[in-house]
């Protein structure tokens, strides 16, 4: 019964890797961009969660979309400002400028919040739970985590496969240069891809902000779960995404389980081991 | 319709193209051949924006569009099949041809008059675009360019990597195509096929025009020599 807790945690905690990973996988599934500083826009949204919760006084869930809106436009304007510039052959000019943003970002937040931890309260949520049986307890929040989870990657996967904009992302994606002719501004759409990766960033960040405490530093941490979480599903589909994040959430459950200083181990050795003996992920969509 | 002057092109350093000047009017179809680097693809990635140049040396329906973009000179009704095909991958062929029509230009390209054209690839609709034969991708690449109720359509290479049965199949469609005076630019390697469905041709040569006539007056011998540099 212990193990069958494990696993259940493990894979409820898989639900906020997802959260992170399900962003990094559409940026670099349309625009072929590994954004370095993903992990720190997480962390940079908690804190705007943070700033929403205590100027206007309300509950993180309320103020939830409006960290939404305002990564979404970050994230744009950014893409259009920033990033369509480094994008070419060249694969370093996007990596450099994401990995200078990440210092940028963990140090303006040092300087804006220091570097004592902070916490989004949800009150008596926090630690409700559902019992299941003598030794299974499935807390509230962590399922609501789980099940926005599982629904943003729904909806990503239907605005991939149902919409013009949808259309449009995979046509960039497969040729860009083919898709202007077709009318697609290109620059445009990938300051939308952008746009819903920060979305997406926007309810990672709040949902980590609620379950733990934060400090500035915690981004490259969070980068590194959800890139392996990427490589461990393979790329080519949310779905892909959604399950390598369960994946990594159950293995480093069981290590934890195991040792309590195992758990991150864990995690980093069936991403290696992946990466060993199925380098295109275990639910690549191949083309 | 379209009217080039004194057009070149660079790649970084390499100039492909050194003072082309090109007339097609509505309703024409006009054929461009010459030797494998010889401008001839540079030439119309120039045309539909995917090559910059300066304004006036690309006039189309009176106005200046050299230097706009890809995605905005498709609006204006310039669509390219481009050479290889190059459907979307990851797209059906029925998304492939609905893309088409995503520059917003109405008219009397439909899927279903797609479908009329080439039926086959109704059959196909939610097949996966690499899936199907060379032949029914070109007829999609096709289908995708018309979509978009193009004034001017470029084609090139259209029989590259075809079996020639397939090659005539695909030219056959061509007069349903060319209806409502759309004019027709087509980059062809085989010279017989581009004379015998064109009204005028121009041959290119190492980035300029060698000859241009109308293609039933052009002997053997004047292409022979614009297009060897014998």
């Amino acid at each position: 019964m212990v193990w069958v807790n494990t696993i259940v945690q493990g894979v409820l905690l898989g639900g906020l890797y997802a959260l992170f990973a399900i962003g990094l996988s559409l940026a670099y599934g349309v625009m072929r961009l590994v954004n370095i500083a993903h992990g720190d826009f997480i962390v940079l949204a908690a804190y705007i969660g943070l700033l929403v919760v205590t100027t206007l006084g309300v509950h993180p869930f309320v103020a939830l979309p409006a960290v939404v809106v305002l990564m979404f436009l970050l994230g744009y304007l950014l893409q259009r400002g920033v990033l369509n510039l480094t994008l070419g052959p060249d694969i370093l000019p996007p990596l450099l400028v994401t990995f200078g943003l990440s210092i940028i970002i963990q140090n303006v937040l040092l300087e804006s919040f220091s570097a004592d931890s902070k916490a989004l309260e949800i009150g008596p949520l926090q630690t409700a739970s559902i019992h299941l049986g003598e030794q299974i307890a499935v807390g509230w929040f962590p399922l609501i985590m789980f099940l926005v989870a599982l629904a943003l990657t729904v909806g990503l996967e239907l605005l991939f496969a149902r919409t013009p904009l949808g259309m449009a992302f995979r046509a960039t994606s497969d040729d860009q240069q083919i898709a202007q002719l077709m009318g697609i501004r290109n620059r445009h759409v990938y300051g939308l891809a952008m746009g819903i990766s920060f979305a997406l960033i926007a309810v990672g960040g709040v949902f980590m902000g609620i379950k733990t405490t934060f400090t500035p530093d915690l981004g490259p941490g969070f980068l590194l779960f959800a890139f392996e979480a990427v490589v461990i599903g393979g790329l080519g589909s949310f779905w892909g995404t959604f399950a390598g994040s369960v994946i990594l959430g159950v293995a480093q459950g069981i290590g934890f389980q195991l040792n309590p200083g195992w758990g991150i181990l864990a995690g980093h050795l069936v991403f290696l081991a992946v990466l060993l003996f199925k380098p295109t992920g275990l639910f690549a969509r191949t083309r | 319709m379209l009217s080039v002057h004194n057009l070149e092109a660079y790649y970084g350093d390499f100039q492909a193209l050194f003072g082309i000047d090109f007339e097609i009017a509505a309703g024409e179809t006009v054929a461009i051949i010459g030797a494998n680097g010889a401008g001839k693809s540079t030439f119309l990635k120039t045309i539909c924006g995917l090559m910059r140049t300066p304004p006036d040396t690309v006039r189309f329906e009176g106005a200046p569009i050299g230097g706009a973009g890809a995605s905005e000179i498709v609006k204006k009704g310039i669509a390219l099949v481009p050479e290889g095909r190059r459907l979307f991958r990851s797209l059906s062929v029925e998304e492939n041809l609905r893309i088409g029509g995503f520059a917003g230009r109405g008219g009397a390209w439909t899927l279903d008059r797609v479908y009329e054209l080439f039926p086959i690839l109704k059959d196909k609709r939610d097949a996966p675009a690499p899936s199907l034969s060379g032949g029914q991708q070109q007829m999609v690449a096709i289908g995708r360019a018309l979509m978009s109720n193009p004034r001017l359509l470029m084609c090139d290479e259209v029989s590259l990597g075809l079996a020639p049965i397939v090659v005539k199949d695909i030219y056959d469609a061509l007069p349903d195509i060319c209806t409502g005076g759309l004019a027709v630019i087509v980059v062809e390697q085989d010279i017989e096929t581009a004379l015998r469905m064109s009204d005028r041709v121009y041959c290119f040569m190492h980035g300029k025009v060698s000859l241009t006539g109308r293609s039933a007056e052009l002997s053997h011998e004047q292409i022979s020599a614009a297009y060897f540099g014998l």
